[in-house]
């Protein structure tokens, strides 16, 4: 599972066409792929053209929320005088996602690449990589590539001979999910606490350091080095109008063959599931499937066909989130996989948002008690009425992250949580 | 704020009442200004840092989608907030219900029972009833520093008093450990809470995780008297709410003066002023009026008229005699103010005092507050009142009674100083040995009367601080025995003397004073308010 499998379905490898070659790690491996022609050519750009490049692109942040990285780009001021900072966010924790990890292992120069245009279209005097706490092997992979890109004048002082400098350090994290906000990512980085700040002042206005930063995911800055060589309109050739462009997909689960693809942004989720991922492995119906991530909302086996893009997704009622969809095949227990997802999320709220710190470990209590058998209906509504309560009243979407899979789940699998309650019980309502 | 264009001023809406306040103040604070106090944890006027993390104080704001916390949120011109929507008030009742997921009601026993800020809120919502009945997560008590307890399963990491160590203290010893329901606070691994500043902890902690342990199990709220006071621990004067529970000091908190001691005050004080009333007391006037041909007799306890007559009969026929006065930095104004002019009577001119020393703590960003060296209350006082200020006063010959001041038929005046390390004739040679003091120290066994006087915590009264502000103290506790504020006993020594009158409150004997000393010229007790104010300029 190391690298994209080859599928009965079409695939588009873009970002991923160098994974699983052990010379792309390497800078002349690297450049002997075209690497950082992509970076030479943006010396000739000014910050302001590189933005619209991307701008027109399409390109959405792969880190899950999908925002336009071109619009995010362009709200760092300009001219200011104050440094600025790029914030790669590679953090990858996301129960699901395993695809920046990859691009890391298998291409760190191209993540650097990313990192150095973006540096350039916003004026960044030093990248920050926030890797993962728990990835070791692609820490020391992505050290390496910086000191060679540093030995070989790609990043540093005078970049490739110009009078533009910039520098790339790799800071590794301690291992909390809540680093993956950019807010919480960015304390971290500070030597604080991982904790999300209310915005405003958002990353933009002040992040990093008290500076103007901008946060974006690897997958994000991978893409940003075939955009600016091939153009905006080549990057449209895939996907929709909303959601242009390929992507990586991470795909775990119950299937024959699970594991990271690329494929342009589209495909109906079945196909993906079925052709690519081969289905399940028990040849059962697929009961359930959370698509983007375990922070978002559940769909049933019957909802399938909607189009991976963000839009089809939202539409479906879920989320592309980071595309990483977890399958679960008939036998699944639900309300146990639901009592999981909630366990990490208690397990990894930063405790700062009451309803939060609170609310996530008490649905965790519920669905322990309704799993052990002890469950009244009344719990549901309790669950239902705590959805409510956690979702849009905290700093940070982790309470969330929570509510998304637990209200589709009680929608959608309600008699799961039922059939574990005494059948008195539910009958008296 | 004040960028070119820009508005002084901004014009809100908030829950229906049109207010106008300073463009930069935030929502929450603009709720006071209508009267609404919108509730709050993590918010704290004193602590500048605003994480919006309680989410108590989220409010509705007409055209946004989601709730706003108003202690970051902005106020702006035409800005329609409402805090008492059925969305902004569920949304608390809710925030409580959370709170108490995991908190074990321990009331009975909590020592913020009755003034606890998630008790007070879980009225306010009517969040009585809980659905949570799975067992509590339970982490128990810590000790967080030598004195302050912690009692983690009432926390509701609010992190006031991280915050108040790291932005006012600048002290970053106090930590957030562990995260979810199981975060704690904590000092940081290989730190201790070791600030001269850290009482404040306690006092900013809405309910009762922070605990004094000196106060813990000690007083319910409801059974304690709050009373307006000033500590006395040294010149700063932090204004201070001192709590008694059976006439004993329990507890003293600090009250907010933007001008002093802003929300704050020192370890030091805080100690001091528990401390400050305990100890055996001078509690019956005495008088030596046995004895003869150079026998001088023994003290012996009288009521109040019959020592009164006999100070004021042997004053009379002293005449002025001259002599010597002790006088202490820790008297009040207006106990200054009559000394002062018992000893104008006496022709005593010479009256000294001594402050004794201590270490001094600064509060970084608080630059008004201060602990001072001088370990006084009212050093400026005993100056504007003629005192002069000697570094050691058994050194120095003119306060000395077997030596110098009280030689035979001199006047020797000694006010409240407690005589340590004076010789054992200490005054016996004087013509007239008056002491009025609120404790009897064996050096004024020589005394021909000692008139038992309150302490500061006893009686109404001001005390001058370093820069000259005047500043009301009131009375918390009463006084032992027969002992009586000084300005009332000695107006009565002076007024048998045919020098106004007997003054029976404080407040005539602070208008004598503002209009016979000229420092205190133009101020009222009531016009000094519960803040204090300016002595005239010239005499600070």
């Amino acid at each position: 599972m190391s690298f994209p499998h080859r599928s009965d379905l079409e695939v588009t490898t873009r970002l991923s066409r160098h994974q699983g070659e052990a010379e792309a790690r390497t800078l002349d491996g690297w450049r002997a792929r075209g690497g950082y022609e992509a970076l030479r050519r943006s010396l000739d750009m000014s910050p302001a053209e590189i933005t619209e490049v991307v701008k027109d692109s399409g390109l959405r942040g792969r880190g899950g929320a999908g925002f336009p990285t071109g619009l995010k780009w362009s709200f760092m001021p300009k001219d200011d005088g104050k440094p600025h900072y790029l914030c790669c966010n590679a953090d990858e924790s996301e129960p699901g996602a395993f695809k920046d990890r990859e691009v890391i292992r298998w291409t760190p120069h191209l993540l650097i690449e990313g990192c150095l245009i973006a540096s350039r279209a916003i004026g960044a005097e030093h990248a920050y990589i926030y890797v993962r706490g728990e990835f070791f092997e692609e820490t020391q992979v992505l050290n390496a590539a910086v000191v060679e890109a540093y030995e070989a004048g790609l990043a540093g002082e005078g970049i490739l001979g110009s009078s533009w400098s910039c520098d790339v350090t790799i800071h590794a994290g301690a291992g909390a999910y809540i680093a993956g906000e950019e807010t919480g990512l960015m304390n971290s980085l500070m030597g604080n606490r991982a904790e999300p700040w209310a915005k405003p002042p958002f990353p933009a206005q002040a992040g990093a350091f008290g500076m103007p930063t901008t946060v974006n995911n690897v997958e994000t800055l991978a893409a940003v080095p075939m955009i600016l060589e091939n153009g905006a309109d080549w990057y449209r050739q895939w996907g929709s109008e909303q959601s242009p462009g390929t992507k990586l997909w991470s795909c775990s689960g119950h299937l024959v063959r699970p594991g990271n693809y690329e494929f342009a942004l589209g495909l109906p989720l079945s196909d993906i599931i079925f052709d690519a991922c081969g289905g399940t492995p028990s040849g059962k119906p697929v009961k359930a499937v959370i698509p983007g991530g375990s922070s978002t909302a559940f769909l049933s086996g019957d909802e399938l066909d909607c189009a991976t893009t963000y839009e089809g997704l939202a539409e479906a009622g879920s989320a592309l989130g980071t595309a990483s969809p977890i399958v679960m095949d008939e036998d699944t227990d639900i309300v146990a996989a639901m009592r999981r997802i909630a366990q990490f999320y208690a397990h990894e709220s930063c405790g700062q948002c009451v309803q939060c710190r609170e609310g996530t470990s008490w649905v965790v209590r519920i669905l322990q008690r309704i799993e052990a058998g002890d469950g009244r209906p009344s719990d549901i509504d309790t669950l239902y009425e705590l959805c409510e309560q956690m979702t849009g009243r905290t700093i940070c979407v982790l309470a969330d992250s929570v509510v998304f899979p637990l209200e589709s789940s009680l929608d959608k699998f309600r008699a799961d949580y039922e059939a574990l309650m005494k059948p008195s019980l539910v009958a008296a309502g | 704020m004040a960028e070119n264009g820009a508005k002084a001023t901004v014009t809100l809406t908030i829950d229906g009442v049109e207010v106008t306040v300073p463009s930069g103040t935030r929502v929450i604070e603009a709720a006071e200004h209508v009267g609404v106090v919108v509730p709050r944890y993590c918010y704290h006027p004193g602590i500048p840092s605003r994480p919006a993390q309680c989410r108590m104080c989220l409010v509705e704001v007409e055209g946004r989608p989601k709730l706003e916390p108003s202690c970051t949120l902005q106020a702006a011109d035409d800005m329609v907030v409402n805090t008492a929507s059925d969305t902004a008030r569920t949304a608390r009742q809710s925030v409580i219900e959370f709170l108490l997921v995991n908190h074990p009601l321990d009331c009975p026993i909590c020592d913020a029972a009755g003034q606890c800020m998630l008790q007070d809120y879980a009225y306010v919502t009517n969040q009585l009833e809980s659905r949570v009945d799975e067992p509590k997560r339970i982490m128990g008590r810590d000790r967080i520093s030598d004195d302050i307890l912690y009692f983690a399963d009432r926390c509701v990491i609010c992190t006031r008093c991280v915050r108040f160590m790291r932005d006012v203290a600048e002290d970053d010893s106090l930590i957030v450990a562990q995260r979810g329901d199981k975060a704690y606070i904590d000092t940081f691994p290989g730190r201790e809470l070791d600030n001269p500043f850290q009482g404040n902890i306690v006092d900013v902690c809405p309910v009762g995780a922070l605990v004094h342990e000196d106060f813990v199990f000690k007083a319910r709220s409801w059974d304690m008297d709050a009373t307006a006071s000033v500590c006395p621990g040294c010149p700063t004067g932090c204004n201070v709410t001192i709590d008694t529970k059976e006439n004993q000091i329990v507890r003293v908190k600090p009250r907010h003066n933007a001008a002093v001691n802003s929300w704050w005050m020192c370890d030091y004080g805080r100690n001091h002023l528990v401390m400050t009333n305990r100890g055996v007391r001078a509690e019956v006037p005495l008088i030596r009026d046995g004895g003869g041909d150079g026998d001088r007799g023994d003290l012996r306890p009288v009521d109040w008229a019959t020592a009164l007559d006999w100070v004021a009969e042997k004053i009379a026929a002293l005449g002025s005699p001259g002599g010597s006065a002790v006088v202490s930095p820790d008297a009040s104004n207006e106990n200054l103010f009559y000394v002062r002019r018992l000893l104008d009577r006496l022709a005593v001119a010479d009256a000294t005092f001594q402050v004794e020393q201590g270490e001094t703590a600064e509060l970084p960003t608080v630059p008004t507050l201060k602990l001072r060296a001088d370990r006084a209350a009212n050093v400026a006082g005993a100056g504007i009142f003629g005192g002069r200020r000697v570094d050691a006063l058994r050194n120095g010959a003119a306060a000395d009674g077997s030596a110098g001041g009280g030689s035979a038929g001199r006047a020797l005046v000694v006010l409240d100083d407690l005589l340590e390390g004076a010789p054992d004739d200490f005054g016996a040679s004087a013509g007239f040995f008056l002491y009025v003091g609120t404790r009897l120290p064996g050096a004024a066994r020589n005394a021909d009367a000692v008139l038992p006087i309150a302490t500061f915590a006893e009686m109404d009264g001001t005390f001058t601080n370093f820069e000259g502000r005047v500043q009301r103290f009131h009375q918390a506790l009463r006084p032992p025995g027969l002992a009586r504020p000084g300005w009332m006993v000695l107006s009565r020594v002076l007024a048998r003397l045919g020098d106004g009158e007997a003054v029976n409150d404080v407040r005539t004997a602070f208008e004598r004073m503002a209009a016979e000393a000229p420092p205190f010229a133009g101020l009222t007790w009531d016009g000094i308010g519960l803040k204090g104010a300016p002595a005239a300029e010239a005499n600070r």
